[in-house]
């Protein structure tokens, strides 16, 4: 690749040290881009420190909207070396790579060296002392700039906009050491950023908690609790800031235990009612999810997985929950389980859920996880939708009431605290249409069969999955491996291999007849997953009966799926 | 603290009895626990569709069925954390938790230490009987050490607690302990807690006529009142429940702690909140 060249893309990672500002640098990059017409993403890493140690921040900066990271980085830029190899996994470079440092960093450490990447060199930390409050990570960032063809004023702003206009001084400083930056940037061949000098009108910054928070809201979502948990903590911390502003409240629990029964009191009481947690915490609310759907109380559970199991990789994201959050409960408990496809569609499945669970009356489970809850892009501003969510309940004035009466639908009118005439003691124990306990053989099984039934006579419409493409081969995946999955379908037209993706929203109840007909004519289906055991691999077995070859390919975490892989694996899969 | 309108209507107990027959065994401290409950809420001259009754798992858990009110009868242990979702998201409705001492103080005791703490305007009514008496008959953390049963052969050894002196270390703001032989005095007890803003905490020394009958005899000849009137003063509060025998009977303490009960800022349309990502 030339210099002249103009990039479609560009992915970007900046490494440093604790204190070095890396996270605020990927930050400010990313403002800057968005202001020059591009979209992007962002992603973290952090060593194990608590606090301060390396880091590293992941850009893909792009001129369409990209959803997940890039097979390899175009540019590490190094603020220094100190326990960079803690990343070389995460790191992917090649010889058309560049590396920018610092000549005064020391040695390279040996990944980085191996790689075969240009190297250029910038004098950060001695530019930096030459302003006064100069700080390295701009004295960097305008060096980056200047190789990655963004103007010098896209990066002052984005520093000015996040330091407030109260800090002039600071302002001049960041200014001064940018332009240091810019001026001793190394010639690097790098193809510069095709960027627009008008910043687009309707584009949206988020993560993917940030979007299940909102999300949920959007679905009338009036109490939360919770308990805090990595990588789901943002959802709460959002939620604590923005709920009281629409009529709602969140508390924050002891513990997960507590923080679904919370969750189950509030829906009770009528208040659509959710909680965020990780898997620790999902697996200390299975009792209680039993609960929910014996007593039929709508709540909506979001886990944002990690690498599991036990503590794991708490940092670091996998879809391995799969298997607990269909099968997690005890007795025969049918649920929802659902997971957003994208970064963005944590939204729209958050807002789903709740209107799930509502309608139904039953408990949902999101399958968000690491990799799209911490992660922040810019795309267009997302469409609206709007359901038409409204929970049953008993026509005033209530004469005989039973509150789990034997419906055709399944779904039974359930009164709330207050409504004369609507009371009814919610149990877990077996019961009959009343709510009276009961051990009675057929008051189990009539109640058993009218949970089963309003789940499987539900019409779930056209969100259960996301199907695009013909072909005989096809791929089937669900949540965060949708984004590199669909890049790799993509790439294979453009090679003349023609592919089908069927990306699952709805994981649980399975949709035998939908599926049946979306995989009509496929040879090959490939399963795609992050999960060490293939668990959804297992679950298509246990559920639908598929005449075409299905191949699994579980990848475990922490490492994500690059599109590169799903397309080797997608170039294997053509193949006779 | 409970705004409830009293109605013009006067209530019965009776008003406050469901059609579900108890399971508990004849002579089970239970019952009075539930004649108590009707007689205090008619007392209040609460509409029984303005109660909601939360418990656990145990027999005592059984209670809220037995109500003509609305129930929660939840998992093992929970009930309390059930109880604060439900008030906080319903202020308006007056929540009562029904629980033993397995319940309350064993499997649910993080959520008891947090309650008090929260200081949620509840109602905790623990039945207490120094035993499992649905499982049939395991120690409790109320159990003397030497209460022989097949789990523990010759008693556990270890020392039982004091769930009083815990509530006021954790902040309730009123503790109360009565005794089923005496429904008047308890119903008094479950009035006043119920008036009481805050977590208000009553152990009604319930005796298990099965697994412990060396209870209901004992408790006749050892319960009695008070000696001194109520305090709010939890040092003198802490002074009285470390020495007490277990066996005093009345409002024991009450403070003045403001319940907590978030209230929402606004009811903002939520499509407002885009601004927080708009470019
Ligand atoms: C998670 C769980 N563990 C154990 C049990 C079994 N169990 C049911 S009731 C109970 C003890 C109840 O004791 P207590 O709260 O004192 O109630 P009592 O029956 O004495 O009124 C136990 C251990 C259960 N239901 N759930
Ligand atoms: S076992 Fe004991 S506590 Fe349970 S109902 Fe019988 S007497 Fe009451
Ligand atoms: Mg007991």
């Amino acid at each position: 690749m030339s210099a002249s060249q103009a990039a479609e893309g560009l992915s970007i990672v900046l490494t440093g040290s604790g204190g070095a500002g890396v996270m605020t640098a990927g930050q400010t990059l990313l403002e800057a881009a968005t202001s020059c017409g591009l979209y992007g993403l962002m992603t973290r890493s952090t060593g194990p420190q608590i606090r301060g140690g390396e880091a590293a921040a992941m850009l893909r900066l792009s001129t369409k909207p990209v959803q997940c990271p890039d097979d390899k980085f175009d540019i590490l830029l190094a603020l220094d070396f100190e326990n960079v190899q803690r990343f070389a996994a995460e790191l992917p470079l090649d010889s058309r790579s560049v590396i920018v440092a610092d000549p005064s960093a020391g040695e390279m450490p040996a990944f980085l060296k191996a790689s075969g990447a240009q190297v250029g060199y910038v004098e950060m930390k001695k530019l930096a002392k030459t302003v006064a409050g100069g700080r390295i990570s701009m004295v960097a960032l305008g060096a980056l700039a200047h190789v990655v063809g963004l103007p010098e004023s896209a990066i002052v702003e984005a520093v000015a906009a996040s330091l407030g206009r109260k800090k002039p001084e600071a302002v001049k400083a960041s200014e001064d050491a940018v332009r240091l930056g810019a001026v001793n940037a190394p010639a690097l061949a790098v193809p510069k950023l095709r960027i627009s000098t008008a910043r687009p009108a309707g584009r949206w910054s988020f993560t993917g908690n940030e979007a299940t928070g909102f999300g949920v809201l959007k679905g009338g979502v009036k109490f939360v609790a919770g308990y805090p948990i990595t990588p789901a903590t943002e959802i709460l911390e959002w939620l604590a800031h923005t709920i009281p502003q629409c009529g709602g409240e969140l508390l924050q629990a002891e513990d997960e235990l507590a923080s679904i029964n919370m969750i189950i009191g509030a829906s009770f009481g009528g208040k659509p009612a959710m909680t965020a947690t990780a898997g620790p915490g999902l697996s200390l609310m299975t009792e209680a999810l039993g609960l929910a759907v014996a007593s039929e109380t709508p709540v909506v559970v979001v886990d944002v997985m990690r690498s599991g199991p036990s503590t794991g990789i708490a940092t670091k994201s996998e879809q391995s929950d799969l298997n607990i959050a269909v099968y997690g409960l005890h007795g025969d408990a049918p649920h929802v389980v659902v997971a957003p496809l994208s970064i963005s569609d944590c939204l729209f499945t958050a807002q789903w859920s709740v209107h799930l669970a509502e309608s139904l009356q039953t408990p949902v489970v999101m399958l968000s996880d690491q990799s799209l809850g911490q992660a922040r892009v810019v795309v267009d501003r997302p469409q609206d939708v709007t359901f038409d969510t409204k929970r049953l309940t008993p026509v005033d004035p209530i004469e005989v009431y039973e509150r789990y009466a034997l419906t055709e639908s399944g779904v039974s009118p359930m009164s709330l605290p207050g409504m004369a005439g609507g009371q009814y003691t919610a149990d877990g124990l077996t019961h009959n249409a009343r709510g009276t306990p009961s051990s009675q053989a057929q008051d189990h099984v009539a109640q058993m069969d009218k949970r089963r039934r309003k789940i499987d006579r539900f019409d779930f419409g056209e969100h259960w999955a996301e199907i695009e493409g013909d072909g005989d081969l096809a791929i089937v995946t669900w949540g965060s491996s949708t984004a590199p999955v669909r890049e790799a379908v993509a790439r294979a037209r453009e090679e003349g291999i023609s592919v089908r993706i069927i990306a699952l929203r709805l994981i649980s109840p399975p949709q035998p007849k939908l599926f049946e007909a979306a995989l009509k004519g496929v040879r090959r289906a490939l399963v795609i997953e992050q999960s060490h055991s293939g668990q959804l691999w297992r679950y298509l077995r246990a559920h639908y009966d598929m005449a075409a070859e299905i191949v699994s390919i579980p990848q475990p975490g922490p490492l994500p799926i690059r599109p590169g892989e799903a397309l080797a694996y997608i170039r294997k899969g053509a193949q006779a | 603290m409970n705004m409830i309108q009293t109605q013009p209507h006067a209530y019965k107990p009776a008003d406050y009895k469901s059609a579900v027959k108890p399971v508990w065994c004849p002579g089970c401290g239970d019952h009075s626990v539930l004649v108590s409950f009707q007689r205090a809420m008619a007392e209040l001259a609460l509409p029984p569709e303005q109660v909601a009754v939360v418990s656990g798992i145990g027999c005592s858990s059984r209670l809220p069925a037995y109500t003509n009110c609305y129930g929660f009868h939840g998992v093992h242990g929970r009930s309390l954390a059930l109880a604060t979702g439900l008030k906080v998201a319903r202020p308006d409705i007056t929540v009562i938790v029904a629980s033993g001492d397995g319940d309350g103080f064993s499997i649910g005791g993080n959520h008891f230490l947090h309650a008090c703490r929260r200081n949620v305007d509840l109602t905790y009514i623990v039945m207490d009987n120094r035993i499992y008496g649905m499982t049939k008959g395991q120690p409790s953390p109320t159990t003397e050490p030497d209460w022989d049963t097949a789990i523990s052969p010759g008693g556990t050894g270890v020392s039982p607690f004091n769930p009083l002196v815990i509530a006021l270390a954790s902040g309730a703001n009123f503790i109360a302990r009565g005794f089923t032989g005496d429904v008047g005095s308890c119903a008094r007890l479950i009035v006043e807690a119920v008036r009481t803003p805050g977590f208000s905490f009553v152990q009604l020394l319930s005796p298990c006529v099965t697994f412990r009958d060396d209870q209901q005899k004992e408790w006749k000849k050892v319960t009695h009142e008070a000696m001194v009137p109520e305090t709010d003063d939890p040092g003198r509060a802490a002074r009285r429940l470390m020495s007490d025998d277990g066996f005093n009977l009345g409002i024991l303490f009450r403070g003045h702690r403001a319940p907590y009960q978030p209230k929402p800022l606004a009811d903002l349309d939520v499509a407002r909140l885009e601004a927080e990502f708009a470019l």
